[in-house]
């Protein structure tokens, strides 16, 4: 990892499993006119780590991941996954450059979001192999291999012919993992992956994705699952106000939080159930 | 006595409403059918057989004194073929020019916004008359080849352009009618933009705007036959022909009209079945 300085894990201990820092946000603001969302995020993921965040509505937890990935250009501030690094480029002064950098980016931070964004024209197995075999150029009998290692691990195998119409909300966003799997990401980021499922389904999403977590998948979930982060999180990292205000083991962010703000709103969390 | 009364077991009530259904809308279709027969039939018998300056109403041969020349009918119809070539060929080019003018509109460099615009807003805003008669009469003022150039292919290029004018808004709207989560979707899968047009964008769009090309083709069919004013000799430049030429003006024109009206109501078929397959098998 091509960072200035070597980072630390921001926790007392580091878990025994985790690799290098994979992910590496430094600095990062970000405006919507006059709305300051992002106020300077430092967030480090390492390798083989679940971060899963977690704060009220509005606090910026989408913001962040779509700027990891560019989907929102940052104000300022530098991203760097997998050893490229882009600096925030608000005025487009390198256009050319800095989009092959992004999409440097992208090839190795998959996204997964809240309503799937399937291709609706495409069986589920073209969903899977249509960007490996048309952005990283593998061969077709390949990329079909890849796809249906994936599409098993996910348990829909026998769904790979199936248009996304035909399929029911937790298939989806199941489908969506696999796609984004078999672009071969060195992380993957969730935003809120089971908010727009069907109440029954969203178990069957949370344990494709606790497999993963335990596989050693690098992970960032924004989540409103707090029993899914207290099972499956290396880290919990609470947003407040756009910065991170409190980040700990699951245990210690859930069970005993030290700021304020965390604790009030872990309560309203617990309150809503 | 009302105790002993049965009442009847709710699937006869259910058969016995679906067969009643079923003579209410065949009634209905029967109706529909026969006033349409009825009125347009009473108009033309009216038109034949009420007392008229010029009693005749014929079809036959073009020249009466020969019963053996082309009958009038057959030389219109004749028409038909290249009414309909227009129209596909105007229709084909105007999908090309309305996909480019999309692409144009939704473009983020000024110029090709500049450009895309201007074609926009200058054809729409003149008749597609004047486009048709400027193209015959006046470019070979600017371009003298165009001179050379027969009026069937300087028709096609006026009514391609004025169609694909407003077509460029259609596909433009198509265009960002498709969910931005698929664009996002794609972009986070690390595809370019010209690739997450054509691939993801694009065939979801052609989807939505289908119906509105159907409209349009139809639409076409009929704006087709302005090209008559520049000498292209489709369906109503030959029923004025002979119409003009045997004072017999009505019954030409009305046999034109039959036949335009005829080819709309063929296509409408056509395009309904399309639609409500789209919405059967919608994904
Ligand atoms: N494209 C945008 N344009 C303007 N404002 C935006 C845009 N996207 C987000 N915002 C604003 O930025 C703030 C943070 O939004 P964000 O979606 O990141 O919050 P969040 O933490 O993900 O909330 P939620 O839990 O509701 O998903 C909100 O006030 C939102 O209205
Ligand atoms: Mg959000």
């Amino acid at each position: 990892m091509s960072t200035d300085q070597q980072p630390t894990y921001p926790l007392a201990t580091m878990p025994a499993h985790l690799g290098e820092v994979i992910v590496r946000a430094k600095g990062v603001h970000k405006f919507f006119g006059d709305l300051h969302v992002l106020r300077g995020v430092d967030l480090d993921v390492w390798q083989a780590e679940a971060v899963m965040i977690i704060g009220r509505s509005g606090s910026g937890k989408t913001t962040l991941l779509r700027c990891i990935n560019f989907l929102e250009e940052p104000t300022l501030g530098t991203i760097e996954v997998d050893g490229v690094r882009v600096e925030a480029d608000p005025l487009g002064r390198r256009p050319r450059s800095h989009r092959e950098h992004i999409r440097d980016i992208r090839l190795r931070a998959g996204m997964l979001f809240q309503d799937f964004n399937l291709f609706p024209h495409m069986s589920v197995l073209q969903n899977c192999i249509e960007a490996p075999t048309r952005v990283k150029g593998v061969a077709r009998d390949e990329a079909v291999v890849t796809a249906e290692k994936y599409l098993d691990k996910v348990g829909l195998l026998e769904k790979r012919d199936e248009y996304p119409a035909r399929l029911s909300s937790g298939q989806k966003q199941r489908a969506a993992i696999a796609r984004a799997m078999c672009m071969g990401p060195k992380v993957l980021m969730f935003d809120e992956p089971t908010s727009a499922l069907d109440p029954e389904l969203i178990g069957e999403v949370l344990k494709v994705m606790e497999e993963l977590a335990h596989e050693g998948t690098t992970m960032i979930v924004v989540t409103h699952e707090m029993h899914f982060a207290r099972e499956a999180a290396d880290r919990v990292v609470f947003m407040d106000g756009g910065v991170i205000a409190e980040q700990g083991p699951p245990e210690q962010v859930l069970d005993d939080p030290r700021e304020e703000s965390t604790k009030q709103f872990l309560r309203r969390v617990l309150a809503a159930r | 006595m009302l105790k002993n009364e049965q009442p009847p077991a709710p699937d006869q009530v259910v058969a016995a409403m679906r067969g009643e259904q079923r003579r209410r809308s065949a009634r209905f279709r029967l109706i529909f059918i026969a006033t349409w027969i009825i009125i347009v039939g009473g108009i033309l018998l009216a038109l034949k057989a009420g007392p008229r300056f010029d009693p005749t109403f014929d079809l036959g041969p073009i020249d009466r004194s020969n019963p053996a020349s082309t009958p009038v009918w057959v030389y219109i119809l004749g028409g038909i073929p290249l009414t309909l070539v227009i129209s596909v060929v105007s229709i084909t080019i105007a999908i090309a020019l309305a996909l480019a003018g999309a692409l144009g509109r939704l473009s983020k460099n000024a110029f090709v916004y500049g450009a895309a615009s201007l074609y926009v807003s200058l054809v729409r805003g003149t008749p597609l008359i004047v486009q048709i008669i400027f193209v015959y009469y006046a470019l070979p003022q600017v371009i003298p080849a165009t001179a050379d150039v027969p009026a069937i292919y300087l028709g096609i290029i006026a009514l391609a352009f004025n169609y694909g004018a407003y077509m460029t808004e259609i596909f433009r709207a198509g265009i960002q009618a498709v969910p931005r989560g698929q664009r996002e979707a794609a972009e986070a899968l690390g595809m370019r933009e010209s690739l997450v047009m054509r691939r993801v964008v694009m065939p979801q769009a052609i989807r939505i705007v289908i119906p509105a090309i159907g409209n349009d083709f139809i639409s076409m069919t009929k704006d087709s036959a302005l090209v008559s004013v520049i000498g292209v000799q489709e369906l109503l430049w030959r029923a004025q022909h002979v119409g003009s030429a045997n004072f017999r003006n009505l019954e030409t024109l009305l046999l034109a009209a039959g036949v335009y009206w005829a080819i709309t109501i063929v296509l409408s078929l056509f395009q309904e079945r399309l639609e409500r397959r789209m919405a059967r098998g919608d994904r």
